[in-house]
C-alpha cells in the first residue's frame, strides 16, 4: 500500500470526521435562545393584524395595562425615539423601490401577522393575556392578492406609485428568428411555483439586554455582524455599544439571516426600558412572519432545433413579494436570480427574460435554501422534457446533447454569469450509471406492464457558492462577503480559533477545526471553536449562500499558515537553525525528515512564559488573523444532478417517491459525511416544495396553513434513503478549492420529482407544472376531479 | 376571568422527587423550561405535531406541549437530561454522533426519546419499522436517512445477528 499525504498524521481535510460540537446537542446541553435568562427580563407578545390589510385607528391598551404582570405595552409611537425605519433596497437592483417599514406598523397593517402592538410583562403568558385585551380599531381596506392582480391595482404605497416594486428585462442573440424558424420544435409552458417558507424547528428568538450603555443581543441568526450593523444603524449608536451573539441555532435555511420588525422592536423596547426583553416566536407567528419564498409564476418557451439542440429560450417571471422588500437583502434577489439561472447550464444561444417583482398584502419574502436556483431548474428541465417529448428523444439524450461541455471553461452564460469550471458532462453520466438508468427504464416498463405508474426524472443543475462583495455589499447592505479566523496557540499546545462565519447545524465548526487541525498537524480535539459572538470573531459575512466552507476554510487555512510561519520562525530562533529546515508534524515542530525537535506546548511554554530565553529581539506572535475574500469571480458555481423515481397512484393521485439520487460537485470536499448529509438535508426541502409544502392564502389574504397539522413538510415515512456520489472539480480561486454544498439539494430536487410525476402521468394524458403537485392538483391533471 | 387557577403536583423528574405549584394551563414542556430549568427538550409546533417535546412520562413518550403538568402527580418523568445522566440511551447518541444524525440539535431530544422507546418495544426493527415509528417526529435538517441508519446501528450493536 503506498502512503499519501492523507496518511500522516492529523489529516483531517477529506475526512469524515463526527462533529465535535455535535455532543451537547445529544445530550440536552444546547444552548438555544429561549434557555437564556437573564435577571429582570421581561417577555413579549405582539399584537398582530388580524387582517390582511387595515387602517390603524385608536389603539386602547387601558384594560392590557391593567393585566397582572405587564409592564408596558407599546406602540408604534413609543418605539419611534429609538429606532429609526429601514428601507429594503440595494443600489445595484437599479429602480428598486420598497416603503420605509417600522417596528411596530404606525398607520397602517399590510399583512396578517404584522406586528402593531407589543406587550411586555413578566412571562410570556401574562404578555399574552394582555395582549389579547388590546383593543384595536381597525378599519380594513382591500387586500392586494395575486401579483397579477397586485399590478392592476390602486399602490399600496401611495408615494410609489403602484406596485411594481422591481423589474428587469435581458434579452441576449436572436431569439425571434428562433422561435419563428419553421424546423424548430417550441415548446411553452407556465410553471408555477407555491410560496412556502422555512418552518425552522426552532422558532426565531431574541433577547435583548441593555444596561451600562451596552446592547447585547442574543438572536437565532445566521448573520451576528450584519445584526449588529444594523441595530447600531437604527439605534443610533457606536457599534462599540453593541454586541451580537448567536449561540445554538435551531435551523436556519435562509429564515434567519433578515432584519424582522418583531425583533427590531424587542431589542427597541430593551433601550426604551433599560431590562432584558425576550421574544420567541411562536409556530403560528413563525408561519405569518418568518419570510416566506418563491411564490413565482414563470411563462417559459424553448426552441430546439430537429436534433434537439437548444436555439432560443425565453421566460416571462412573475413573484409577488408582499408589502415590503425585506431588509437589507432585498425580495428582488430571487427574482433575479430566476433570470440569471434558467438555462445556464446548458448552451443557449439566445435567451430573452423578464422579470416583474409586485407588491401584495401577504408575508414578505426573501431569501430562503436555494434562492431561485429550484425555480430555474424546474423550469429549464421541465421544458428540456418536453422538448424530448415532442422530439421522441430520450430525456438523458436531449440533455447531453445540450450541457456545457466540460472542457468549454471558463464559461459565460447569457445572463453574464461566469463559471469557472464545472463537470456537468460528467456528473450526468455519473447520475445514470449510479442509477443504474436503463435498468430504472426497463423496471418502469415492467411496471407499467402489471398495471403501476412509475416515472422517472432527470435535472441538472447549477448552483452558487462563496458570493463575493458584488453580489451585496456593492449594493451598500452591511454584509460582508469576507470572513476572517484568529487563531492563537495556547501556552499547552492547542489552539483557540474564532471565525466569523457561523454554525446552525451544518458542521461549520467541524470543517473549520478539520482545516485547522490538518494544516497544523494537531490532534483535532486540540482545536477550540469561538463562532458565533460579534464581540470574539473578526469581522464576517456568516453563514449563508454556501459559503462558510468556501470562504470561511480558506480563512482559516490561511491563519493557520501564517500561525505555522510565526511557530517555526520561532522554533528557528530557539533550535539556531532557518524556518525553511522545520516543518510542523504530530503537534511537534520536526526536520524535514519528521524527527520531532520541540513539542508546540514547548514553543508556547517558551513564547509565554520563558521569554527570557530567546535571543534578543525575538518577539512570538502566536496570536494570528487572516481573512479571505473571494474576487477572482462573483461566485463559485457548482453544479451537479439529481434523479427521482416516482409511482403515482391515478386513483388518489398520491405520488410515492421511491429513491433518489445526487450527483454534486462542490470541489474539494473538507468532510464526505458532512456534505452529504447538506445534500440529504437540501433534498428534502426541495422534495417538500415539490410535493407537500404551500402558504396557502384565502381571498380576503387570510393564511391558511399556520399550524404544522395544515402546512405539510417531509415526514420519515415520506422520503426514501438518497444516494449521492461525487465529482470535485475544486475552484482555483482559493487554496482549499472549496465550493459550496448547502443549497444543491434544493436547487436540483424539485425538478426531478416534478419530471418524474409527468414522466408516470404522460401515458395518461396528464401533465402538472404547478408545485406542490398535491394529490388534489394531480387528481385534476388527469381530470378526475 | 380568572387565571390563577392552581394546583399542587409531586411528581419524580429525572430520578429525583419535585413538589410544586403550577397554573393549570402550563404545559409539561414549559414547566419543565421554565420551573425546572431542563431547557434540553424544546416545544416546536405547540400542536403536537412535530415532536421536538416528546418526553418519557411513566416509561412512554408523550408530547410535552400537549400534557398539561397539573396532571402529573404521582407520575414519573425522564427528560434528555436525565436520559443522558443515567446512562440509557449513551449508545443511542454515540451511534447519534458517529453517523451525524442530527444538525441543528433541536429536534434531537425528542428523536432520542421516541428512539429509545421504540427499542424497548422492538428490538431489532426493520427501517421501514424504524421510520414508521419515529414518524411523529420531525427533523427539518438531516432528511431522516442518517437518523434511521443511527437507530439501526443501535439496535444491530445491541443485537448482534
Amino acid at each position: 500500500m503506498t502512503l499519501t499525504v492523507s496518511d500522516r498524521p492529523n489529516s483531517y481535510i477529506g475526512r469524515s470526521v463526527p462533529r465535535p460540537n455535535a455532543r451537547r446537542l445529544l445530550r440536552g446541553q444546547g444552548r438555544y435562545v429561549d434557555d437564556v435568562a437573564l435577571p429582570r427580563m421581561l417577555h413579549a407578545a405582539f399584537v398582530r393584524s388580524p387582517y390582511a390589510h387595515a387602517a390603524i385607528g385608536t389603539i386602547d391598551i387601558t384594560a392590557a395595562s391593567a393585566m397582572p404582570g405587564v409592564l408596558r405595552v407599546l406602540t408604534a409611537a413609543d418605539l419611534a425615539p429609538v429606532c429609526t425605519p429601514w428601507v429594503g433596497t440595494l443600489a445595484h437592483f437599479t429602480g428598486l423601490r420598497s416603503a420605509p417599514q417600522h417596528p411596530l406598523a404606525p398607520d397602517r397593517a399590510t399583512w396578517q401577522g404584522e406586528a402593531v402592538a407589543m406587550v411586555l410583562a413578566a412571562t410570556r403568558a401574562q404578555a399574552e393575556d394582555a395582549a389579547a385585551l388590546v383593543l384595536v380599531d381597525w378599519q380594513e381596506l382591500p387586500p392586494l392578492p395575486g401579483p397579477e392582480a397586485a399590478l392592476e391595482a390602486p399602490a399600496l404605497f401611495p408615494e410609489l406609485g403602484n406596485n411594481l416594486a422591481f423589474t428587469r428585462a435581458l434579452d441576449v442573440g436572436d431569439g425571434s428568428a428562433a422561435f419563428a424558424d419553421p424546423t424548430h420544435v417550441v415548446v411553452e409552458q407556465r410553471f408555477l411555483t407555491g410560496r412556502h417558507t422555512g418552518v425552522t424547528l426552532e422558532p426565531r428568538a431574541i433577547l435583548a439586554d441593555w444596561r451600562d450603555d451596552q446592547l447585547t443581543v442574543h438572536m437565532s441568526h445566521q448573520a451576528p455582524h450584519m445584526m449588529k450593523e444594523i441595530f447600531a444603524r437604527h439605534l443610533a449608536l457606536p457599534e462599540t455599544q453593541v454586541r451580537v451573539v448567536c449561540g445554538d441555532v435551531g435551523g436556519s435555511f435562509g429564515i434567519k439571516v433578515h432584519t424582522y420588525p418583531d425583533e427590531m422592536a424587542a431589542v427597541a423596547a430593551a433601550r426604551l426600558l433599560g431590562r432584558p426583553v425576550k421574544f420567541v416566536a411562536d409556530r403560528l407567528e413563525s408561519f405569518l412572519t418568518d419570510i416566506h419564498c418563491r411564490d413565482h409564476q414563470v411563462d417559459a418557451r424553448l426552441a430546439v432545433a430537429p436534433d434537439g439542440t437548444i436555439r432560443a429560450l425565453e421566460i416571462d417571471d412573475l413573484t409577488g413579494i408582499g408589502p415590503y422588500s425585506v431588509y437589507p437583502r432585498t425580495s428582488a434577489v430571487e427574482g433575479n436570480q430566476v433570470v440569471n439561472l434558467t438555462g445556464s447550464w446548458y448552451r443557449v444561444p439566445a435567451y430573452k427574460a423578464r422579470l416583474r417583482v409586485a407588491l401584495q398584502t401577504r408575508t414578505p419574502t426573501c431569501q430562503y435554501r436555494g434562492v431561485g436556483h429550484p425555480i430555474a431548474v424546474a423550469v429549464t428541465e421541465g421544458l428540456m422534457d418536453l422538448a424530448a417529448h415532442r422530439l421522441g428523444l430520450d430525456p438523458a439524450e436531449i440533455r447531453r446533447r445540450n450541457l456545457i461541455a466540460d472542457d468549454a471553461y471558463p464559461h459565460t452564460a447569457p445572463s453574464g454569469l461566469r463559471f469557472e469550471k464545472l463537470s456537468l458532462q460528467a456528473s450526468f453520466e455519473k447520475l445514470l450509471t449510479l442509477m443504474d438508468y436503463d435498468g430504472q427504464r426497463r423496471l418502469q416498463a415492467k411496471a407499467r406492464a402489471e398495471g403501476r405508474h412509475l416515472g422517472i426524472g432527470l435535472a441538472c443543475f447549477v448552483e452558487l457558492s462563496n458570493p463575493g462583495p458584488a453580489f451585496y455589499g456593492i449594493g451598500g447592505a452591511p454584509i460582508s462577503a469576507q470572513d476572517g479566523c484568529t487563531l492563537r496557540l495556547d501556552p499547552g499546545g492547542t489552539v483557540t480559533a474564532s471565525i466569523s462565519v457561523t454554525e446552525q447545524g451544518q458542521g461549520t465548526e467541524a470543517i473549520i477545526a478539520q482545516v485547522v487541525a490538518d494544516r497544523l498537524s494537531i490532534p483535532l480535539e486540540h482545536v477550540r471553536i469561538v463562532t458565533g459572538d460579534t464581540e470574539r470573531t473578526p469581522y464576517g459575512g456568516g453563514t449563508w449562500a454556501s459559503r462558510g466552507a468556501g470562504i470561511g476554510g480558506e480563512a482559516a487555512l490561511l491563519a493557520a499558515g501564517a500561525l505555522e510561519a510565526n511557530i517555526l520562525e520561532l522554533a528557528a530562533a530557539v533550535l539556531q537553525t532557518t524556518p525553511d529546515a522545520l516543518r510542523l508534524g504530530d503537534g511537534h515542530v520536526t526536520d524535514p525528515d519528521g524527527a520531532p525537535r520541540m513539542a508546540l506546548s514547548d514553543i508556547g511554554r517558551i513564547a509565554y512564559f520563558r521569554g527570557d530565553t530567546l535571543p534578543p529581539g525575538v518577539q512570538p506572535e502566536l496570536t494570528v488573523t487572516r481573512h479571505y475574500m473571494p474576487r477572482d469571480y462573483p461566485f463559485a458555481f457548482t453544479n451537479g444532478a439529481q434523479a427521482s423515481l416516482v409511482e403515482l397512484d391515478p386513483d388518489t393521485g398520491f405520488v410515492t417517491l421511491l429513491r433518489h439520487w445526487v450527483v454534486e460537485d462542490c470541489g474539494t470536499i473538507l468532510n464526505p459525511m458532512l456534505v452529504d448529509e447538506q445534500i440529504r438535508g437540501g433534498v428534502a426541502q426541495g422534495i417538500g416544495a415539490a410535493l407537500y409544502e404551500e402558504c396557502l392564502y384565502d381571498e380576503h389574504g387570510q393564511l391558511q396553513t399556520g399550524t404544522m397539522a395544515d402546512y405539510l413538510v417531509p415526514m420519515f415515512d415520506s422520503l426514501p434513503d438518497i444516494d449521492i456520489a461525487h465529482i470535485e472539480t475544486r475552484t482555483e480561486t482559493s487554496t482549499l478549492g472549496a465550493k459550496g454544498a448547502g443549497e444543491a439539494g434544493t436547487a436540483g430536487a424539485p425538478a426531478a420529482v416534478m419530471n418524474a410525476i409527468n414522466d408516470a402521468l404522460r401515458p395518461l394524458g396528464a401533465h402538472i407544472a404547478q408545485q406542490p403537485a398535491t394529490p388534489e392538483r394531480i387528481l385534476r391533471a388527469l381530470g378526475k376531479v | 376571568m380568572t387565571l390563577s387557577l392552581e394546583t399542587d403536583i409531586a411528581l419524580t423528574v429525572n430520578g429525583a422527587p419535585v413538589r410544586a405549584r403550577v397554573q393549570a394551563r402550563t404545559h409539561l414542556v414549559d414547566f419543565l423550561r421554565d420551573e425546572l430549568g431542563l431547557t434540553g427538550s424544546h416545544a416546536g409546533c405547540e400542536h403536537g405535531v412535530c415532536g421536538a417535546c416528546t418526553i418519557r412520562v411513566d416509561g412512554l413518550a408523550v408530547r410535552g406541549c400537549l400534557v398539561l403538568a397539573a396532571s402529573l402527580d404521582g407520575s414519573t418523568v425522564d427528560t434528555i437530561e436525565g436520559l443522558h445522566d443515567s446512562g440509557a440511551i449513551a449508545d443511542l447518541q454515540e451511534h447519534f454522533h458517529v453517523r451525524n444524525a442530527l444538525q441543528c440539535g433541536f429536534c434531537t431530544a425528542g428523536m432520542l426519546v421516541s428512539a429509545h422507546e421504540l427499542l424497548q418495544s422492538d428490538p431489532t426493527p426493520t427501517r421501514d419499522a424504524i421510520r414508521a415509528h419515529m414518524s411523529g417526529n420531525y427533523c427539518r435538517c438531516t432528511g431522516y436517512q442518517a437518523i434511521v441508519d443511527a437507530i439501526e446501528a443501535t439496535a444491530r450493536a445491541r443485537h448482534p445477528a
